[in-house]
Parts: C-alpha cells; sequence; structure tokens
C-alpha cells in the first residue's frame, strides 16, 4: 500500500533527521489579506503541515491568545465556506499539506458530508476536531475516510494505555499528543511526565506522532525528540505576529 | 437508548483530555450515587439542611379567581432560596466520595454559584466559581454572597462575558486540574453524565410533588409546568411524572422581549440542532454554527442551549414548550406577590404566567402544578428598574 501523504512527509524528514514543522494559524487573523499572506510564507520558508484553524466562538480546548485571535478572526466575518473557496484559489501556491482545526458545531452545521468533499476539492488533507474524542468519531469517520480526509485523533498525559490502544485501531494520519494537560498556549517547560508517556504512545501506534500545545522553542523538545516525528506551534506563532515581528524569525529556530 | 444519548440528543463532544474525567464520574454516578450509604447521606442532608421536602401549596385566593386550581411546589423555601441547592449538595457530596477536594462551577446570575459555595463549606470542600465580568458587576451581591461562604469568584473577561463563557472557564480549569477536582455543572446541560446526574440530583423535586398531591386529593394532577432555562428545575419536576402520560407536562421559556429578531433564550422554540459544552442539543446559532448570545429578564434562563433531554421530550411531544416574554413574565410575578404573598423568581414567573393564561381554556376540576423554582429577593432589582 502506497504511504499516505502525511506518512510521506514525516518519512522525507526523518530521513534528514528533522521533525515535521506544524505552524497553527486561525483562518483571517489577523485580517483576511494578511491571513494568506503569512500561509504562503510559512509555506515558502518550509512549513511541513499548516493547519488551519476555523474560528469558534465557544474554544474549550483553547488558551487565551488563540481564543482572542479566533474571536478576531470570526469579526473580521471569516467562516468555513470563506476558508474553503479561498483554499481552492490558493491551494496551488502551496507546498505544504493543509489541514482544518476547530470544533465540531461548525463542521456540524456545514454537513459532514459536504464538508468531506469541499475539503478533497480544495486539496486539504486532514481534520482535526478539538472537542470529539474516539466515542463520538466513529460514524463521522467513514464519511472523511471516504474521501481520504485523515481524520487526526487528539491523546494527552491523561489518555490510559487502553484508551491509546483504541485509538490505535483507528487512527489516520498521523497522532496529535497533546504535551500538557491543559488548553493552548505557550510554556515555559513541558511536564516531566511527557517523556514516558511518548514512549508509550510510540510502542502503541505505527503512525508518526507530533506534539502541540505548549510548545514555544527548540530547546523544549531536545529531551523528548527521538519519540516525535513532528511539532506543532499556534500560540507562540500568534504571539509572534502579535508583536509585529517578522515570521522569518520565529521560522529561524526551526528549520 | 444508545449510552449518553437521549434518541439522537446528548453525547460526549469533548477535547479527549476530558474523557478520563467523564469516564471516572460515569462510573462514580453508577456505583457510588445508587449506593446506600451515599443515598442516605443525601437524604439526611436534604432533609435536616436543606429543609426538604418541601411544601405543595394550594393558591386559595388565585384558584377561586382563576376558576381551576394552582398548586405550586415551593424550591423557593428550600435553604438557600432555589432548587439549585439539591444538585449541588448531591454533586459536592459525590466529590467526597470520588476522594477530591475542590468544586469547580460555572454561574450567570450566581444562583448556581452560590448553591455551590454553600454545599462547598457545609461538606469542607475547596470552591472556585468562574462568572462572567458583565454578570459579576450585575449580580454584586451574589458575589459577595459566595465570598462570605467561602468560595473564590473568578470573573471572566472573554467574548461575551456571560454564563456561556464561565462555563468554557470551567472546562477549561477542569482540563488541568481534574486529579483533585470535580466540576459542577449547575443543569441539566453539557457532556454525558452531568444531563442525568443532575437530572437525578434534582428528581425530588418531582417525586415529593407527586407524593404530596396524591395525599391531598388522591389522584395525580393533570398538569405539570415548569421554566426552562438549561432545563434543570423543569427535568427535576417532569421525570416522576414521564411515566404518567395523562399528566401534561409544559416547558416554558423566555421569549426576551418578544419583539421580531430580539435576543431570547427560547432555544427549543427557536434554536436549530448543534453541539455546544460537550452536547448535542437545540442551540441559539448563526448559520454558520457559531453561538448567538440570549436574553432574558431572568438570568437564570439566560442561556444559548437547553438540556438534551429536553430536546429529547419536545422530539418525542411527551413534554410542550412554550415561550413568555419578559412582560409577561413580570406581570406574573406582581400578581403571586400580591395575591398569594409570595415574592417568586423571575425564572418561575415565566412557569407562572403560562399557568395564570389557562384561565378560560381548563374546566373547574383542573389541577395545575407549577414549580415555584426560586424565590425573587434575588430579583427586586430588576424588577424595581422594570415597574418604573
Amino acid at each position: 500500500m502506497s504511504l499516505n501523504k502525511f506518512e510521506k512527509i514525516f518519512q522525507d524528514k526523518q530521513k534528514k533527521g528533522k521533525k515535521a514543522i506544524m505552524p497553527f494559524l486561525p483562518a483571517g487573523y489577523p485580517d483576511k489579506e494578511k491571513f494568506w499572506e503569512y500561509i504562503r510564507e510559512m509555506d515558502q520558508l518550509g512549513a511541513d503541515i499548516i493547519e488551519i484553524g476555523v474560528p469558534f466562538s465557544d474554544p474549550v480546548a483553547d488558551g487565551p491568545v488563540v481564543e482572542k485571535a479566533s474571536n478576531i478572526a470570526l469579526k473580521n466575518g471569516v467562516n468555513l465556506k470563506w476558508i474553503i473557496d479561498n483554499l481552492t484559489e490558493y491551494r496551488v501556491f502551496l507546498d505544504c499539506e493543509i489541514v482544518l482545526m476547530g470544533y465540531c458545531n461548525p463542521f456540524f452545521k456545514y454537513g459532514y458530508e459536504k464538508l468531506a468533499k469541499d475539503m478533497k476539492n480544495a486539496g486539504v488533507s486532514g481534520i482535526i476536531i478539538a472537542d470529539l474524542p474516539l466515542e463520538e468519531s466513529i460514524k463521522i469517520k467513514p464519511i472523511f475516510d471516504a474521501h481520504d480526509i485523515s481524520l487526526i485523533y487528539l491523546v494527552g498525559l491523561n489518555t490510559s494505555k487502553e484508551r491509546l490502544e483504541k485509538y490505535a485501531k483507528f487512527a489516520s494520519g498521523f497522532v496529535y499528543f497533546v504535551s500538557v494537560l491543559g488548553t493552548t498556549g505557550a510554556r515555559d517547560k513541558l511536564p516531566e511526565e511527557l517523556k514516558e508517556k511518548l514512549k508509550l504512545a510510540r510502542d502503541i501506534f505505527d503512525l508518526p506522532i507530533s506534539i502541540g500545545f505548549g510548545i514555544k522553542s527548540p530547546s523544549q523538545v531536545k529531551e523528548i525528540e527521538e519519540y516525535i516525528d513532528g511539532i506543532v506551534f499556534g500560540s507562540s506563532v500568534i504571539e509572534h505576529i502579535n508583536k509585529g515581528k517578522d515570521i522569518k524569525d520565529f521560522f529561524k529556530a526551526w528549520i | 437508548m444508545k449510552k449518553a444519548y437521549f434518541g439522537e440528543f446528548g453525547g460526549q463532544f469533548v477535547p479527549e483530555l476530558l474523557m478520563p474525567p467523564l469516564i471516572e464520574l460515569e462510573e462514580a454516578y453508577e456505583q457510588i450515587v445508587p449506593s446506600e450509604d451515599f443515598q442516605r447521606e443525601f437524604n439526611s442532608i436534604l432533609k435536616d439542611y436543606v429543609g426538604r421536602p418541601t411544601p405543595l401549596t394550594f393558591c386559595k385566593n388565585l384558584s377561586s379567581e382563576l376558576g381551576f386550581n394552582l398548586w405550586l411546589k415551593r424550591e423557593d423555601l428550600a435553604h438557600s432560596g432555589a432548587h439549585k441547592i439539591n444538585n449541588t449538595i448531591g454533586q459536592a457530596l459525590l466529590t467526597k466520595y470520588m476522594g477530591k477536594k475542590r468544586l469547580v462551577a460555572e454561574t450567570g446570575a450566581g444562583q448556581h454559584g452560590v448553591a455551590t459555595a454553600t454545599a462547598a463549606a457545609l461538606l469542607g470542600l475547596e470552591c472556585i466559581v468562574f462568572m462572567g465580568a458583565k454578570d459579576v458587576e450585575r449580580q454584586a451581591p451574589n458575589v459577595k454572597r459566595m465570598e462570605l461562604l467561602g468560595a473564590e469568584v473568578r470573573p471572566v473577561y472573554s467574548s461575551t462575558q456571560t454564563l456561556k463563557d464561565a462555563i468554557n472557564e470551567a472546562l477549561r480549569y477542569w482540563i488541568s486540574h481534574q486529579r483533585d477536582t470535580h466540576y459542577c455543572l449547575g443543569s441539566v446541560v453539557g457532556p454525558h453524565p452531568f444531563p442525568a446526574l443532575v437530572r437525578d440530583f434534582q428528581s425530588v423535586i418531582g417525586k415529593e410533588a407527586k407524593e404530596q398531591f396524591l395525599e391531598k386529593t388522591n389522584r395525580l394532577p393533570d398538569h405539570v409546568i415548569a421554566c426552562v432555562g438549561g432545563g434543570s428545575n423543569a427535568m427535576g419536576i417532569f421525570y416522576e411524572f414521564l411515566e404518567h402520560r395523562e399528566v401534561k407536562l409544559t416547558g416554558v421559556e423566555a421569549a426576551g422581549e418578544g419583539t421580531p429578531n430580539c435576543y431570547h433564550s427560547a432555544t427549543l422554540n427557536k434554536g436549530t440542532l448543534g453541539i455546544l459544552h460537550g452536547t448535542k442539543t437545540y442551540l441559539l446559532q448563526t448559520e454558520d454554527g457559531q453561538i448567538l448570545p440570549s436574553h432574558s429578564v431572568a438570568p437564570g434562563l439566560d442561556y444559548p442551549g437547553v438540556g438534551p433531554e429536553h430536546a429529547y421530550l419536545k422530539e418525542t411531544k411527551r413534554a410542550e414548550y412554550v415561550c413568555v416574554t419578559d412582560e409577561q413574565a413580570l406581570s406574573a410575578f406582581k400578581v403571586l406577590c400580591k395575591k398569594e404573598g409570595i415574592i417568586p423568581a423571575l425564572e418561575s414567573s415565566h412557569a407562572l404566567s403560562f399557568a395564570l393564561n389557562l384561565k378560560g381554556k381548563v374546566k373547574e376540576n383542573y389541577h395545575v402544578i407549577v414549580n415555584l423554582s426560586g424565590r425573587g429577593d434575588k430579583d427586586l432589582d430588576i424588577v424595581f428598574k422594570h415597574l418604573k
């Protein structure tokens, strides 16, 4: 069987001894034009997978930085249709893979069937739904499978071995490992128990593992390097942009 | 029925990080709550501390005017002034049995926050209450009350700065403090097992009402009416009557000002299906699935979602759901004060208003129970402002 798009990316990076770089930015942030400029810039700077945030009014898994950015995006008039319409136009200019990340309700209202179809047409390879745990995903996953869209699961420090094993039966694309017991937002230090838990996840999953939530600098991931394949950063990118700094400076440290 | 669901409504739409504490709570709900020890302790607190059973009052003056029989289930006489305490005592006690030391709660107007702080003080638990910054300002006396009871009130500044944002923040807090903290959710909303757990703790209302009514009249009532925001007092009184299909059940939602395009809280009447705070139910939302602000003169009804079991009762037509405007509720409020000497909560005044409107539509031997879910002392400022 041929490798899926994600496995190919992670394998290429691995051969080079590198981790996949996966920035997250809420769609339409800081404004509708700037957003696409940033996406193109991050793509050119070497981002491997870009997670486009689908803003939601009540993002319970997010800390203050992403929540505020999402609210601004909503005020800018962004919705799922805008994201997909624009992607259809901009996708050809991007080398990276695109993943949508958001919460159930906007996806549910759009309709999963239509969403999966439109995502495929727009060249999106995966979807991450922050408030869709395994149990609630079972009915929905085949819809995305049918259109070659990977439904990417989140697991965390408190996900038991038994639950990780259940997830392993369904997981596709890659595994998103949440590195803190908390919401999104850059932390100075990652938890002690992260290493052990990542080791366990490595044993259980056949898929690449990316970590996210709380990451802001390469030094943080030194100790866990051998157990991960990709790194997601959201809040730290947004904070960098908010300070009016050049996005190149942020990427320099990682590439 | 599928586990965690009421028909197609309900579920557990939460981040994976919240699944372990929800599974832990499910086990506690299934094993600890029905146990003899727990039930004995729970019932003894309800009796000796909360003051249960609350009376079932026959409204003599109003009944003769209305031409049918109006009864009130007096949750306003429960300790701390509303039905909310039934649930918080249950969850606080469960927290102790689960070996956790802290309660976190959300509150809108402050009633559930006060009830949680009360239960925490009684049972020696720490208590943190998240409250929208706008509500902190609007409901200053309740903030003081919670603080007197030993709780820490944390204002929430995100988004609309009201109840829904307080719930978001409480859920976030729970994610990072799940090991020693229980989330004491205040209504029959949220992910499974909360809608069932809160309903069960509130079901004492309907059990008592049925028994009291049977004792006084030797029959069942014709009609039971309750207001619905999230819907905990309504589920509490409806649940015991669900199997008695001859008893009509009406939930009354808040229509706000009742003008076209006004903000309201009539989720079951005017909302659409969606997913919020872990549950699939009717919501006030845009076509894109963004949650809209709600409004009611009654702060406790001001929520853009509704308990999934109510959505199911509506779907299966076991209960009907109607709306009452701010003005109609205020007018019912005044009627009860003057005619029966009872100052009702503005939430309960919605249910009462619907009952008063049955005048001329039902027969003389018709018996109606209204769940008087709380007392109105907390609402006097709002009422005086509107009376001007």
